[in-house]
């Protein structure tokens, strides 16, 4: 049933939709865009972050996003140990690292679902805040407020980021060793320090993607299966390591998903991300926003 | 005449002794009964299947407390299915041809049983049923018994859409993941409608890894319906019912909900609270008076401090007690035949009423039961967090079927979610 009321507020959907999938996909625009790294597990961080957010809130009243930011610095600490690990037992050792690094992003994957399984059990957990349940209503348009808030916080988060990588020493640092490791390494710098922050702050961008996530849906220990596709998908379709480029991909992905799943038949949805990045990789497979090598 | 007495007594005691040792020895050295399943322990599905397996260990302690089946002490072999379809066949066949288990149960639910049908079939194993829905219908295997309530298939859409009626509705909306349980329901809602005369007016399956309904529910909403059935998994059950609440659903809706599972878990009952007023939803089993049977109470006792250490659901009504009535069943029939032989095992199950903690259950020739023993229920007055109020009675006020009625129907669904 086609009417051009559902089809603007499948767009205003989409959009926000968008912008909470840019906000779980920014952090893998850095490891996996910018780094090179197969981080197979940036799912499970982000999961592991709602977890911690859900105890905060849950065990001291914390706001969620409150809690998020509070997370962030620990979180900070884990991506450079992370690093550290995956540097020194895989990277290091050769040029097939991607390749075994898959299989050891998946083992941290596994690992950290299981911990969660333990310590919270394997029920679906949420929180609770002023702004979930509740709808800001435009005419006989309802928006939910847990959507407008991850639209705010994605647009906060890519204004930062973007920020931090292009105006910042460490920001174009890291940029730097993304085009090229060796030339850094040729003038002194030590890249794989610069690529252990890089790691560190993409890890610690989940401490508050990760709120958002318990915030516009309930999580369970296995969600990080369904964000997978869908994060890998936004961030190639962007072009490796853009953040603005992040956004916009997620916003389009978000309006097209929202759009089928409204009007055309919301078994197809699950379908659109994979052949819009398909379709982009044919035509531009530097991706959206990529800079042709 | 005092020696002779003591001389007695010690000969007795011996013997006694002598007795219950060699019985405790020979059921220590007779190889146990194994009975063998796939349960989900982690995956989507875990929050029932922890539960459900949590139900059989309590029933397999009792039974083992009781001296075991023909001498011998009951054993569980449980691999988890990671609440995947495509786990279940080659579990299955280790637990036949490595671990030789005696007994199969089937793992929780539809997806991960409906694949080892045809193996269980061929192997000519008896198959207790575990919350599955409908997987037997196309297979046919006559050694199939469901441990759910279902009974016949389009008894669940008939019990919710008859209140639909009765409540004034004529149109429906039918909103279904798009996988096997929730297809199979909104298949026999489809038939259900058509023969009562209702008009379907949305009909759309949404893919499991739906993030967010809003944009499903406005189409639903547009369409204006007088009855929403939903078919959904645990997952997007609270997210339905978030969307509900912030985008709303329409003041004509006089009827909503019907086969969401997720509702009869105990965190996620706790997790939504108040939003769920109103919902009318399946229930297998309520603490209302009617539900209670011989051994219910003890067994909810038993579990409920078993389930906080074991971190599953507080509450356990969906499907922990079906699990000790597998269990209940299997024990009957062993006892009656005497032996392991599926034939004769199946046999009896198959022609005799079981008395469990869930009450009597008879079979149907497909393996269902022969009457429907699922309620239909209203949430009631539910406040946020509070996982304890769903332990009194009259939070979910039981509508169908008449003989266990509790209550009648709030309506529209607007109202009843004030």
């Amino acid at each position: 049933m086609f009417s051009f009321e559902l089809l603007l507020d499948a767009v205003v959907i989409g959009v926000l939709l968008g912008c909470f999938y840019a906000a779980v996909s920014l952090g893998l625009s850095i490891s996996f865009g910018l780094l090179d790294v197969p981080h197979v597990a940036h799912p499970a961080f982000l999961v592991l972050a709602s977890y911690a957010v859900f105890f905060l809130n849950e065990h001291y009243g914390i706001d969620p996003l409150v809690a998020g930011l509070l997370i962030t610095p620990l979180f900070f600490l884990f991506g450079l140990l992370a690093y550290r690990l995956y540097y020194e037992t895989f990277e290091k050792r050769g040029s097939d690292a991607g390749v075994r690094g898959i299989a050891f992003f998946f083992g941290i994957a596994f690992i950290i679902e299981v911990l969660i399984i333990l310590q919270f059990g394997v029920d679906q957990r949420s929180v609770t805040a002023t702004y979930i349940g509740k709808a800001w209503r435009i005419g006989d348009m309802r928006i939910p407020f847990r959507l407008l808030v991850a639209f705010a916080v994605a647009a906060v988060l890519t204004v930062l980021l973007a920020f931090y990588l292009s105006k910042t020493f460490m920001g174009r640092a890291i940029r730097a060793v993304a085009q090229d490791q060796e030339a850094l390494r040729l003038m002194g710098a030590n890249p794989i320090r610069i690529k252990q922050w890089a790691f560190g702050i993409a890890t610690a961008v989940l401490g508050i993607s990760g709120a958002l996530l318990i915030i516009v849906a309930p999580v369970d220990p296995t969600l990080d299966r369904a964000y997978i596709g869908r994060t890998f998908c936004v961030v190639v379709m962007a072009g490796l390591g853009s953040m603005t480029g992040t956004l916009v991909a997620a916003i389009i992905l978000g309006i097209a998903e929202t759009i089928v799943l409204t009007l055309f038949g919301a078994s197809w949805a699950p379908a659109i991300s994979f052949a819009m990045l398909l379709g982009v990789l044919a035509v531009r497979p530097q991706g959206l926003f990529g800079r042709r090598s | 005449m005092k020696r002779r007495t003591l001389l007695g007594g010690t000969i007795t005691a011996a013997v006694l002794g002598l007795t219950f040792g060699l019985a405790a020895t020979a059921l220590a050295q007779q190889p146990p009964i194994k009975i063998g399943m796939s349960m989900a322990q982690t995956g989507g599905l875990a929050g029932g299947g922890k539960a459900s397996q949590l139900g059989i260990e309590v029933w397999r302690d009792d039974v083992n407390a009781k001296g075991g089946l023909l001498g011998r002490k009951v054993e569980l072999i449980v691999y988890d299915d990671k609440s995947s379809a495509s786990e279940t066949p080659a579990i299955y066949s280790k637990l036949l041809d490595v671990d030789k288990v005696d007994i199969l149960f089937a793992p929780y639910a539809t997806v991960p049983t409906a694949p080892l049908m045809p193996l269980v079939k061929q192997r000519g194993m008896l198959l207790i049923g575990n919350f599955s829905f409908q997987v037997n219908s196309k297979v046919g295997h006559d050694m199939w018994f469901n441990n759910a309530p279902w009974g016949p298939a389009d008894s669940w859409a008939t019990s919710f859409l008859d209140l639909g009626q009765k409540a004034g509705g004529k149109t429906v909306a039918l909103l279904a993941a798009d996988q096997e349980f929730a297809q199979n329901l909104a298949k026999t809602a489809r038939e259900v409608a058509t023969k009562l005369g209702m008009q379907i007016v949305f009909d759309q399956a949404y893919p499991p890894s739906t993030v967010e309904f809003s944009g499903i529910l406005r189409a639903l909403k547009a369409a204006k319906p007088d009855i929403v059935y939903v078919a959904s998994y645990p997952p997007d059950s609270a997210g339905i019912l978030r969307g509900v609440n912030e985008i709303g659903i329409g003041d004509n809706v006089k009827l909503f909900g019907g086969g969401m599972v997720g509702l009869q878990f105990g965190a996620v009952m706790e997790n939504l609270g108040s939003l769920l007023n109103g919902v009318v939803n399946y229930n297998t089993w309520l603490p209302e008076p009617g539900m209670y049977n011989e051994g219910t109470k003890a067994f909810f006792e038993n579990y409920t401090k078993r389930a906080v250490e074991a971190k599953v659901d507080p509450l356990g009504y969906y499907l922990a007690p079906y699990g000790y009535a597998s269990g209940q069943m299997i024990e009957q029939a062993i006892k009656a035949v005497g032996s392991l032989d599926q034939k004769a095992l199946a046999k009896y199950l198959r022609e005799n009423t079981h008395k469990t903690i869930v009450g009597p259950i008879t079979f149907a020739a497909d393996g269902e039961w022969k009457e429907t023993g699922v309620v239909q229920a209203q949430f009631r007055g539910i406040v946020d967090k509070n996982m304890e109020q769903f332990r009194s009675s009259g939070k979910q006020v039981i509508l169908f079927p008449d003989k266990m009625k509790s209550g009648t129907l709030v309506t529209p669904f607007e109202a009843a979610r004030k």
